[in-house]
C-alpha cells in the first residue's frame, strides 16, 4: 500500500503549513493522509549531571532508577503534548475537506522512522526547519538534508506561509531523475489543474531537445505547460524566473551529487530549499 | 550513515564528556596506581595502560560512554606472573591477551554471555569488590595511627563533601587535602613515591624483551588466556550495565576486538592488561558522560596530569588512595543482592554466593564465573527435567495398560522416567504415548529404549505411539528397540 501522504510536524512554526499544504496534496491525489510525530529522545546526550565522582551505597541501582525516573517524565510530557499537536493537525485537516485524516507518533530519529514507513507511503511533506533549527533562519533544518538524502519518495518541503498552488515550475535537467519525475508528474493527479513551467538552464541543441520531449509528454497528459530556457547559474537563474512568473511550487531532483562535491562547491537543493518561499517537490 | 555515526558517538554531547572525562581521569590515577600496586609493578606501567586503555578503547570500543583501564580484575590475574617472571613477561602476555581477546571478537564469543546468568554476573561484582577492599589490607596492617586516622577522613570527605557541593569530584578533594595535611605535618607514612617509578615522559613503543620460543609461550598463555577471559567477562558485564543505564544499544563483539586492539596496542607502550572498568564507567555516566568523547578525554587528561604533575603525584599519601579504593569497592558491590538473598530463589543464590566464594578463595575470576555458570546450569536443568509427569490408566478390562508421557525428557529426568513404569504388572499389551513429550538426548532414547525391551521380555507387547518429530529424529538415528536385532544390541551394553 504505497498510497499514504505523510505529513510530518512538530512544534515549529511551519507546522500550520505543513498542515495545508498535506491537506491540499492528499485531496490532489485523493490519496490518504496522515499525520506522523516523531518523538526524538536524545539518550545519547545527558541531563543531568553530578560531578562529585563517589560512588557509594548502592549507587548502580539508584542512579539507573534515577535516570530512568527522569526519562519517563520527559516522555510522558512530550508524548502528550504530540497528541495534542496531532488532534490540532486533524482538525485542521478536516475544515480543509480531507475525510478521514490520521495521526500517528514514534519514539525514534526523524530519518530512520521516515525509511521504514517508505514502503506504505506516496509523498513526504516536510516544513524546511525543524522546532530545534527555529532560531537559525539561514540555515535549513539539520534533519532535512538528511531525510531528503536518506529516502526514495518525492519530499514536498514547505515553506512558512500556505498558498494553494496555482501553478508550478519544473526545474528540468535532462537527467535520469528529472526525466522520470516528468513521466511520473504526466501520469499523477498532484499537478491536476496547475498551469505547468518547464524550465531548463543552459544552451544548445541538447537542452532544447530534452525540454521539447518533456513539453510534448505533459501536453499529452492534458497540462497547459509552458517551456523556457534560461542562462545563468542554475540557482539564481531558475529563481528569478520563478519570481518573475509569480510561481506556486518548484519540482526539481534533490542531492544529485555526492557528499564530497557537495562540500567544495555546494548544493543546489540545499541553497534553493534556504532562499526560495515557495514549497519544493524533490525527486530523488 | 558513518557520519552521522561518528557525529552521534563523538559529538552529539561534548560538554558533558569533557567534564565527565574529567571526573574521571581524576579518578583513573588513584585506581590505576593502587592496582599497579597489587600486580606488583611500578605505578608507571598501571597508569600507561589507562592512558592507552582508554584513548584507544574510545576509538575501537563497541560502547560508548565506557571506560576503560588498568583494572583490579586483571591486576590479580597477574600476580603470579610478574612475581615468578617479571615485567617483560607481563608486557608479552598483555599483548597475547590481546590477540586471544580480538580472536574473541571476530568469532563473535560476545554472544557467549548469554549464558552467563544474572546471579553469576552478581557474584562476580560481588567478589571483584570484595578482592579490591582485601587488596588494600597491606596498607592497614602494621601502621601507626596516623594511616588510619587519615583513611577514615578521606573517607569522610568522600561521602560528605558532595552534600557540599557536587561540582567538585570528592576523591580529588580527599587527595589533595591529605596531601597537603601529610606535607604540613612532614608525617612519616607510606606515599605514592615510595611503591615505585612514576612516569615522567610520554610513553614509548618498545618490544617486551623476552626470548621469543615455545618455552616463553607455555609460560605467557595460561595467565593470558586466563586474561582475555576475564578481561571480556567485566567488559561484557560493564557494557550491558551502561546499556542499561543510557538506554542506548552497544556492539558486543566490537568491543570484544576493541578490548584486544587495546590491549596490544598497551603491551606496545609498556602497560599492564586492562579491560573496562564498572566503578569508573558508572561514574562517567553520572557525571554526565555518554559519548566516545569522554572516555578519550579521561585517558588523555589522566596521562597530562601525571607527567607533569609527578613531584606531587609522588607526595600521595597510600592512606588517600586506600580511601579511594574503599569507596571504589563500597560502590561496585551490589548492595541490593544481600537484601534479595532473602526474597530470591535458593538456587539463584547459591549459584551467587558460589562464584563469590570461589573467587575469593582462589582469586581468580575466571574460575568463579566457571564454576557459577556450570552451577546455574545444572539447577536449570534440574527445573526443567521437573518437568516431566507420565500418567497412565487401564484399557481392555485390565489386560492393556496405556502410559501417557509429558514434558520433557533428557539426562536429568532419564532416571525418574525409567522408574514411572510398572514393569511387575502382568500384561498383555502396553502403550505409551510420548507425543506430548521431548526426547532431547541419546539418555533419554536409552531410557526409552530400556522400558520398551524390560516389557517385552515380561512377555509385554509394547507400542510407542506419538513419538514428535523431534523425538522421532533422535530415536531413529540411536535407539535400537524398533530394529529387528533390539535384544541383542541392548545385552552387549
Amino acid at each position: 500500500m504505497n498510497d499514504k501522504v505523510f505529513a510530518c510536524i512538530d512544534h515549529s512554526s511551519y507546522t500550520p503549513a505543513v498542515c495545508d499544504y498535506g491537506a491540499w496534496a492528499a485531496l490532489q491525489l485523493a490519496a490518504p493522509l496522515e499525520f506522523l510525530h516523531v518523538l526524538d529522545r536524545h539518550p545519547e546526550m545527558a541531563k543531568k549531571r553530578d560531578y562529585s565522582g563517589s560512588i557509594g551505597l548502592g549507587t548502580r541501582e539508584h542512579l539507573l532508577e534515577e535516570l530512568a525516573a527522569l526519562d519517563e517524565q520527559m516522555s510522558r510530557v512530550a508524548q502528550e503534548s504530540g497528541r495534542l499537536l496531532l488532534d490540532g493537525a486533524k482538525q485542521r485537516a478536516i475544515e480543509a475537506g480531507v475525510p478521514a485524516p490520521e495521526g500517528r507518533q514514534r519514539h525514534g530519529h526523524l530519518v530512520e522512522t521516515l525509511a521504514e514507513l517508505e514502503n506504505s507511503t506516496r509523498l513526504f511533506v516536510l516544513g524546511k526547519r525543524g522546532e530545534a533549527a527555529e532560531s537559525a533562519p539561514q540555515h535549513i533544518g539539520g534533519n532535512l538534508e538528511r531525510v531528503v538524502r536518506a529516502l526514495h519518495r518525492p519530499i514536498l518541503v514547505v515553506p512558512k506561509e500556505y498558498r494553494k498552488p496555482g501553478s508550478a515550475m519544473i526545474a528540468f535537467d535532462g537527467s535520469a531523475t528529472t526525466r522520470k519525475g516528468v513521466e511520473m508528474i504526466a501520469r499523477s493527479p498532484l499537478f491536476r489543474g496547475l498551469t505547468i513551467h518547464l524550465v531548463t538552464v543552459g544552451e544548445g541543441n541538447r537542452a532544447a531537445a530534452g525540454l521539447e520531449w518533456a513539453e510534448d509528454t505533459l501536453r499529452r497528459a492534458g497540462f497547459a505547460v509552458q517551456a523556457a530556457i534560461v542562462s545563468g547559474e542554475p540557482e539564481t537563474a531558475l529563481a528569478v524566473y520563478l519570481q518573475a512568473h509569480a510561481l506556486d511550487l518548484l519540482m526539481m531532483g534533490a542531492y544529485g551529487h555526492s557528499r564530497i562535491r557537495q562540500l567544495l562547491v555546494g548544493s543546489t537543493t540545499t541553497t534553493m530549499i534556504r532562499t526560495l518561499a515557495v514549497p519544493l517537490l524533490l525527486l530523488r | 550513515m558513518s557520519i552521522s555515526r561518528f557525529r552521534q558517538d563523538w559529538l552529539s554531547n561534548v560538554r558533558g564528556d569533557l567534564l565527565s572525562g574529567l571526573v574521571v581521569a581524576l579518578a583513573l590515577i588513584p585506581e590505576a596506581i593502587a592496582f599497579s600496586i597489587i600486580a606488583g609493578v611500578d605505578p608507571k606501567v598501571g597508569l600507561y595502560a589507562s592512558f592507552s586503555m582508554a584513548v584507544v578503547i574510545a576509538f575501537a570500543g563497541g560502547r560508548p560512554g565506557m571506560i576503560s583501564a588498568a583494572t583490579g580484575a586483571m591486576a590479580l590475574v597477574m600476580v603470579g606472573l610478574v612475581k615468578e617472571y617479571g615485567l617483560q613477561y607481563l608486557l608479552a602476555a598483555t599483548l597475547l591477551t590481546g590477540v586471544l581477546q580480538i580472536l574473541a571478537g571476530l568469532l563473535r564469543l560476545g554472544s557467549l554471555m548469554r549464558f552467563v546468568s544474572r546471579s553469576v554476573v552478581t557474584g562476580f561484582v560481588n567478589a571483584l569488590a570484595i578482592l579490591i577492599f582485601m587488596a588494600q589490607l597491606p596498607e592497614l596492617t602494621n601502621v601507626s595511627w596516623h594511616v588510619y586516622a587519615m583513611t577514615a577522613a578521606g573517607l569522610a570527605i568522600i561521602y560528605l563533601f558532595p552534600y557540599l557541593t557536587k561540582a567538585v569530584p570528592s576523591p580529588l578533594v580527599c587527595i589533595v587535602v591529605l596531601t597537603a595535611f601529610s606535607m604540613f605535618l612532614g608525617l612519616d607514612i607510606h606515599t605514592v613515591g615510595d611503591m615505585g617509578e612514576l612516569p615522567d615522559s610520554l610513553p614509548v613503543f618498545l618490544l617486551p624483551d623476552i626470548p621469543l620460543n615455545w618455552e616463553t609461550l607455555s609460560i605467557i598463555f595460561p595467565t593470558s588466556l586466563t586474561l582475555a577471559v576475564v578481561g571480556l567477562l567485566e567488559s561484557m558485564m560493564t557494557a550491558t550495565i551502561v546499556d542499561d543505564l543510557t538506554d542506548t544499544p552497544s556492539n558486543k563483539n566490537r568491543e570484544c576486538t576493541g578490548q584486544g586492539i587495546a590491549n596490544v596496542a598497551t603491551g606496545f607502550l609498556g602497560g599492564m592488561a586492562g579491560c573496562a572498568m564498572i566503578g569508573q564507567s558508572v561514574i562517567n555516566v553520572k557525571s554526565g558522560g555518554r559519548g566516545r568523547l569522554s572516555t578519550f578525554v579521561a585517558g588523555v587528561v589522566l596521562l597530562i596530569l601525571v607527567v607533569f604533575l609527578d613531584t606531587w603525584v609522588r607526595q600521595i599519601p597510600m592512606a588517600a588512595l586506600v580511601a579511594v579504593m574503599i569507596m571504589v569497592s563500597i560502590g561496585t558491590f551490589s548492595w541490593d543482592s544481600l537484601r534479595n538473598l532473602r526474597t530470591h530463589p535458593p538456587s539463584s543464590s547459591i549459584v551467587m554466593i558460589a562464584t563469590v566464594v570461589v573467587v575469593v578463595a582462589t582469586h581468580d575470576l575466571a574460575r568463579g564465573v566457571f564454576v557459577g555458570v556450570l552451577l546455574s546450569a545444572l539447577f536449570f536443568s534440574n527445573k526443567v527435567g521437573r518437568l516431566m509427569r507420565v500418567t497412565s490408566r487401564t484399557e481392555d478390562e485390565g489386560r492393556a495398560r496405556y502410559y501417557s508421557v509429558a514434558g520433557q525428557v533428557f539426562f536429568a529426568s532419564a532416571e525418574k522416567f525409567g522408574a514411572a513404569f510398572d514393569f511387575k504388572e502382568a500384561i498383555e499389551k502396553v502403550t505409551i504415548d510420548v507425543s506430548r513429550a521431548h526426547f532431547w538426548d541419546i539418555t533419554a532414547v536409552g531410557a526409552l529404549d530400556n522400558v520398551v525391551l524390560k516389557f517385552r521380555r515380561e512377555g509385554t507387547q509394547v507400542e510407542v505411539i506419538g513419538l514428535n518429530e523431534a523425538s522421532a529424529t533422535l530415536v531413529d538415528r540411536y535407539g535400537v528397540h524398533d530394529k529387528p536385532d533390539a535384544l541383542e544390541q541392548s545385552m552387549k551394553h
